[in-house]
């Protein structure tokens, strides 16, 4: 049933077999440490392939941001990266441990390699200086090589590919409207051509017809210069719409990740079914909205077992006291894993069960 | 949300019928059920510029708000849409007489209000109370929640008298905001209370006035997806209970859909269209609505990941051709002479540079501010905007 539901709509293959570009494994990250740590990420596991656009979406307090921090090396104290390890791998050459890099390299990785526009970014720009002084000054820090000229240049080749007109190039920060400035934060990060590019809600300050024109700019670029996405955002309809493949997170771990139309047509994880009936559908027939019992978990009081077992209305006896781990889905007609190809996963016992029940 | 819902909203709701006529305009009908109306309001915050006040130049001012006329019905909903800046919150604030109107008038049971401070304002709080999108902010973190609830019930001298009837009066309260037992609530303070629970409260302590009109700005948007739903059932539910009549400002027109009988869209401090919700969200009229709504998240588009919607969604085309997104919304201290959405609009006409379109009635109660409806001698006929750009 599941793969006449989701074939139509499927992701284009292209991004589905295309190799990973950041490999995230056992990932666990702590906020403060000894007794009053609390544990922000469980054990995530997560692969971004080439040329993908992946999206992350959760509830507020989920660990998303904490993610998008931790794999850059961001994280600033409490956080600590207490277990696990992310994978780097350049077009050319052998995989890099992201989490053994000196500072030095670690310079060099940011902006050239992955670069990050961060939740309310569009109020990071330097008041005192103008686009092109902070345009040209990323250049200037990594490609000292570049010629005066050089890196004019390709500040204003930057501004037109957010469409910007370069005739704003000797504007400060309080001349722009919000959008124009997030959009020269999308410059900034593509500054240098980085292979992977992590948005933390990059638009959420913004009117849904400038959000979708910044995200429809970014799609296209992404195309022409290839470069992979990750895409932070609370607003589910638009993190379906505009992504190959999401992860939902709850509680900081991912519990079901999957192609975004296969996602939709289908989730797997209660949480997600949850989270795909609490939004009203802007066509089509009126769908029954159910929404989610409860509140988001307290990292202080985390439930035991399954995090989200205070809530789910499919718990049964393990869930409040046995954890799930994510695992493959398995095609209930036929036993074997569906989708292998988009990794389909789910963390839930209900799915264990099913595998089990098939083995 | 419950199945007859939907059945009302794809028919008209047979009990509001005479509701959804024509809205507020001379001549039209008195309609018992209008608690609280705008008649061509208009708000303008003066831009202090030193240099140009004293040289006698001319006063600048932004125009939040202009000639806005809208009617608030007993157990009704009216969504209030447009993006940030449109003026949504200040109509609001004009509504609750927190700003006195620049031009217009506003009327509580058909009477004319003028905002007032003191006796004469709580008397009208009594009656029209505001709600806030922030339920961080708008709870005293200091105080508790039977603090919160018991001053309001005071103010609004419906405490009863004696200990054991404000008890019961604040068990009620809760009770109504679905927060039970209410002895798990009463003495907790607003940061041992999630998102959710926090903007229950805020309704809680709204309700305490026993008020008949509830203005609640954008009261959703902070909490996250998985409760707002529970926060708008609660809204929908006090006003069948209480035959309140609420309005919805929000920039998600989705929620509208789902959530009000009505729906008004504002565009840089103009009402530019309205009608029922069903009506306006799947075959909208005004070229800026069309626009709002194209550019909606919509997950029926998904196309994995081209974003560029072409599957499903059959109100919008994802905003294609020439693209109106690619200005900015007006500025509010000079808004464009004639239509203010002139600059955007693919469908521009000449008229539309200098005259400012009326409403315009279409069908089954819908109408639109465009000139694009204008069935008049040398007009184009009313139909070919809608099929131009849809
Ligand atoms: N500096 C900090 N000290 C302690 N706890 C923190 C800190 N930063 C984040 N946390 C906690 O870690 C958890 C995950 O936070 P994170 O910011 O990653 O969530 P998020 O999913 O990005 O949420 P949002 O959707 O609100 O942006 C939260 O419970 C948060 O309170
Ligand atoms: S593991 Fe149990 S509680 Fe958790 S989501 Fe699955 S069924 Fe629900
Ligand atoms: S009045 Fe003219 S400019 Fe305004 S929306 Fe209608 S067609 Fe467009
Ligand atoms: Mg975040």
């Amino acid at each position: 049933m599941s793969t006449s539901a989701t074939s139509p709509l499927s992701v284009p293959p292209r991004a589905a077999t295309r190799p990973p570009v950041l490999e995230i494994g056992g990932l666990c990250v702590d906020y403060g440490v000894g007794d009053g740590a609390v544990r922000a990420l469980h054990d995530v596991d997560l692969t971004l392939r080439r040329g993908e656009v992946l999206g992350l979406a959760g509830e507020s307090g989920s660990g998303k941001s904490t993610l998008a921090y931790a794999v850059t090396r961001l994280l600033s104290p409490p956080g600590v990266i207490t277990g696990g390890d992310v994978r780097y791998h350049p077009r050319a050459g052998d995989p890099v441990d992201v989490l053994a890099m000196t500072p030095r390299e670690l310079r060099a990785f940011r902006w050239q390699e992955v670069s990050i526009v961060f939740q309310g970014a569009m109020n990071s720009l330097n008041p005192v200086h103008t686009v092109r002084t902070q345009l040209t000054d990323v250049l200037r820090a990594h490609r000292p090589q570049m010629s005066r000229a050089e890196r004019a240049g390709r500040a204003r080749e930057l501004l037109s590919l957010v469409g910007i007109s370069p005739d704003r190039l000797g504007a400060y920060p309080h001349q722009l409207s919000g959008g124009m400035r997030q959009r020269v934060m999308i410059a900034m990060a593509l500054a240098l051509e980085p292979e992977v590019v992590v948005m933390d809600e990059p638009t959420t300050a913004l009117d849904v017809v400038m959000q979708r024109q910044i995200l429809r700019q970014l799609v296209r670029l992404r195309e022409e210069l290839d470069f992979s996405v990750v895409f932070i955002t609370h607003d589910i309809s638009l993190l379906i719409e505009f992504s190959d493949r999401i992860a939902i997170m709850y509680g900081g771990r991912v519990v079901e990740q999957a192609g975004a139309a296969e996602i939709y047509r289908d989730p797997r994880h209660p949480y997600s079914h949850g989270l795909l009936h609490s939004f009203p559908a802007l066509h089509g027939p009126r769908r029954e909205l159910t929404g989610i019992p409860g509140s988001p978990p307290d990292l202080r009081a985390m439930p035991s077992g399954c995090a989200f077992h205070p809530r789910c209305p499919k718990a049964f006896e393990p869930c409040g006291v046995r954890t799930p781990h994510l695992a493959p889905v398995t095609d209930p007609g036929t036993g074997a894993d569906t989708d292998t190809d988009t990794g389909r996963s789910v963390a839930c016992w209900l799915n264990d069960d099913r595998r089990d029940g098939e083995a | 949300m419950s199945e007859e819902r939907s059945e009302e909203h794809a028919a008209p709701p047979p009990g509001a019928a005479p509701d959804t006529a024509p809205g507020p305009g001379p001549g039209t009908a008195p309609d018992g059920r209008v608690v609280l109306e705008a008649e061509e309001v208009s708000k303008h915050f003066p831009v202090r510029r030193g240099v140009h006040a004293l040289l006698g130049g001319e006063r600048r001012a932004v125009h939040a708000v202009d000639d806005v006329s809208l009617r608030l019905r007993r157990g009704s909903v009216t969504a209030l849409v447009g993006e940030s800046g449109s003026g949504k919150s200040t109509v609001a604030r004009l509504l609750a007489q927190l700003h006195p109107a620049t031009a217009g008038e506003i009327r509580l049971d058909g009477r004319p209000v003028r905002a007032g401070r003191g006796r004469a304002f709580r008397a009208y709080c009594r009656h029209v109370q505001l709600i806030f999108q922030d339920p961080f902010a708008s709870l005293n973190p200091v105080h508790t929640v039977r603090y919160h609830l018991t001053r309001a019930l005071r103010i609004h001298g419906r405490a009863g008298s004696g200990a054991a009837e404000l008890e019961k009066a604040l068990a009620a309260l809760l009770e109504r905001v679905q927060l039970t037992p209410a002895s798990r609530y009463l003495d907790a303070f607003p940061h041992e209370l999630s998102g959710g629970q926090r903007q229950r409260v805020a309704i809680a302590r709204a309700m305490a006035a026993g008020p008949r009109v509830l203005l609640a700005d954008e009261p959703v948007s902070m909490l996250d997806v998985s409760i707002r739903l529970g926060v708008l059932n609660l809204l929908r539910d006090l006003k069948e209970r209480l035959d309140l009549a609420i309005l919805y400002i929000t920039h998600d027109i989705a929620s509208a859909r789902y959530f009000a009988d009505e729906t008004l869209v504002m565009y840089a401090g103009r009402m530019v269209e309205g009608g029922d919700s069903e009506t306006v969200t799947q075959h909208p009229a005004h070229p800026y609505t069309r626009l709002l709504l194209a550019s909606a998240p919509d997950p029926d588009r998904v196309t994995g990941g081209s974003g560029d919607g072409a599957a499903g969604g059959d109100g919008g085309n994802g905003g294609k051709g020439a693209d109106p997104s690619a200005s900015e919304p007006p500025s509010l201290i000079s808004p464009p002479a004639g239509c203010r959405f002139h600059p955007r609009c693919p469908l521009a006409m000449e008229r539309c540079r200098d005259r400012t379109p009326p409403r315009f009635e279409l069908d089954g109660g819908q109408w639109a501010a465009c000139w694009l409806y204008d069935t008049s001698q040398d007009a184009p006929a009313a139909g070919a905007g809608r099929g131009a750009a849809s």
